[in-house]
């Protein structure tokens, strides 16, 4: 037995193995698909983010099964805690549920390609970079998307704006009615916890290029994470004007919010 | 009764292996011209090969006692060959010779091979790139001008002269047996130069089957722009690995460190102006042109970086 075989057997367990070929991705002949995802190195990282998810954050995730077992789907989440930890758990949730997982494709930051090594290594895991082109291409080949339309203003945010939104951009909505796509909203609690950061030093992110550069402890807290998943909102097609669009935007938004303050009061400490 | 007259087709690039490959598909239902601007190649007592530089007034000569029905335009050099200068005299200003000269001559049909790297590698580059994507190479690098105005060019004549019957092909790399482009040297090598910590998403289409795509796009005339890739993929370096390549990693930041590495050392294979091809990805959607002229590539990519790991001498 070679050396990665055997790392590989030690550090994948069979069930994980099973699962994850179970789920049977659209990829090509050396196990890639065109944004990068990789079945095999997807086995590492589920294997990883299980120990994360169930010892480190000891994630309650409640409804995921509101996700559609087939077809496009948008998931949206708030977005927070400076790392897009809350990206991986939801997906972990839905790529480890019992009945018809998903592996989910999540929209990251632009400036996450322009990493070595971290870029290609979320690619591998599936995230995919944050274009529209992008999403429209993933719900046209049936995939489920996370989407944080907050973006940076999301995740960058202070300690002291926890559980905040912020502004939500309106793309999600016409790619949702463009592909029919349900939306199904996330609300995720224990992130903000997790790096909390005092201040955003803007003119070191600018320097190194960097979406925020927050002043915060070098650890990410073993806070404790609640996601709650609410029933699939659905929206029609019709060319209606922007105005209307930025509507159900608020309508996703405010049902994001509700399922917030359920995960607050479900929570009874912090870590 | 008159016998049917065999098609007359002018191909030029013929010193390419892959021009040679298509003379070889289609050398014994037409009559072809072979044209090259490099060199003159023997293809056989039943093909006139020229080497011809297709600014000169000699070139028209070739349309008058040919007559030819279509033309399949591969001269396209290289960006890694040649100066720019004579390098965007041959692709562009040749190239505007030769779409006159087609129109001058009533040519029924022009099929011009183009290239992915039009679109230029950026950060930014959704996947699946489809042909009404812009092409923003020529903001990348002046060595890829010449490249994107070679399309420019033949898009205004596609619209200007729709009677020409002109389509652009756009293929991701073109791989195998006899292919002298960068991909191919890279593949080939021993040791192939890698920028730390990217490997970015690639697509390789063997050269058979690129020379099938060209006969069926010279067989159907349908104008347009056309993307051609099979639906594969893998990342450079899994890639490298699968060729037996020893994979040699390069400082990648900040940027300015590996373009002055590269420029510093001038690798043929590895050239400064495509670092960004091995950073950020160049996914193209080839789906249009598959369902367009019924098109599946036969060789997959396993098989041809088989046939690099077992030929690593250079081919």
């Amino acid at each position: 037995m070679s050396l990665a075989s055997y790392l590989k057997s030690k550090l994948i367990p069979a069930d994980i193995n099973e699962h994850i070929n179970r789920i049977r991705k659209p990829i090509g002949s050396l196990g890639y698909d065109p944004w990068g995802y990789n079945n095999e190195v997807m086995k590492y990282g589920f294997s990883l983010t299980r120990q994360i998810y169930e010892k480190y954050f000891r994630v309650e995730a409640h409804g995921v099964e509101n996700v559609p077992a087939e077809g496009p789907v948008l998931i949206i989440a708030n977005h927070s805690g400076q790392l897009p930890i809350d990206g991986l758990l939801v997906g972990y949730a839905l790529a480890s549920r019992e009945q018809e997982p998903r592996i989910p494709r999540a929209m990251i930051e632009r400036f996450f390609p322009t990493v070595p090594w971290l870029g290609n290594l979320l690619n591998e895991f599936g995230a995919v970079l944050g274009d529209p082109v992008n999403c429209a291409k993933m719900l046209a080949n049936n995939e489920a998307v996370i989407v944080f339309p907050e973006g940076v203003r999301g995740s960058g945010k202070l300690y002291r704006d926890r559980y905040q939104l912020k502004r939500f951009g309106n793309g999600f909505m016409h790619l949702a009615m463009k592909y029919k796509a349900p939306i199904v909203p996330v609300g995720v609690v224990g992130c903000e916890e997790t790096i909390p950061a005092i201040a955003n030093i803007k003119p070191l992110a600018k320097a190194l290029g960097i979406p925020y550069a927050p002043v915060a402890m070098p650890v990410v807290l073993p806070a404790k994470v609640h996601l709650n998943f609410g029933p699939p909102m659905y929206f029609d097609d019709l060319e209606i004007p922007e105005e209307l669009v930025t509507e159900r935007v608020e309508q996703v938004k405010a049902e994001i919010s509700r399922l917030i303050d359920k995960g607050l009061s479900e929570r009874k400490k912090l870590f | 009764m008159t016998k049917q007259r065999r098609p007359h087709i002018l191909v030029t690039g013929a010193a390419g292996a892959l021009a040679q490959r298509v003379i070889n598909q289609l050398r014994d239902h037409c009559d072809l011209v072979a044209v090259d601007f490099r060199e003159q190649v023997y293809l056989g007592d039943d093909i006139p090969s020229y080497c011809i530089d297709f600014t000169k007034r000699v070139f028209e000569d070739l349309f008058r006692r040919y007559e030819f029905d279509g033309v399949i335009h591969l001269g396209r050099i290289q960006s890694s060959q040649l100066t720019r200068m004579r390098r965007y005299n041959a692709n562009v200003l040749g190239t505007q010779k030769l779409l006159d000269l087609s129109h001058k001559y009533g040519i029924k049909r022009v099929v011009v091979l183009s290239t992915y790297h039009v679109y230029g590698a950026v950060a930014y580059n959704p996947a699946l790139i489809d042909e009404s994507a812009p092409l923003k190479a020529a903001g990348l690098s002046a060595d890829l001008v010449d490249s994107v105005e070679l399309e420019n060019l033949a898009n205004i004549y596609l619209w200007r002269y729709p009677e020409l019957n002109i389509t652009i092909l756009r293929p991701c790399n073109i791989v195998g047996p006899g292919v002298r482009n960068t991909m191919s040297s890279l593949l080939s090598s021993e040791n192939a130069p890698v920028l730390a910590g990217f490997s970015p998403m690639m697509q390789f289409i063997h050269i058979d089957d690129m020379a099938d795509a060209i006969v069926r796009a010279y067989k159907k005339p349908v104008r347009g722009v056309f993307n051609v890739a099979p639906e594969d993929w893998v990342a450079y370096q899994h890639a490298l690995k699968l060729c037996g390549c020893r994979r040699i990693p390069i400082p990648s930041i900040p940027p300015v460190v590996p373009n002055l590495i590269l420029k510093t050392l001038k690798l043929k294979s590895f050239p400064s102006y495509l670092t960004a091809f091995f950073k950020y990805p160049v996914v193209i959607d080839g789906r249009a042109f598959a369902r367009e002229f019924d098109f599946k590539p036969k060789r997959p990519l396993k098989e041809i970086f088989r046939f690099y790991r077992e030929n690593k001498r250079p081919v």
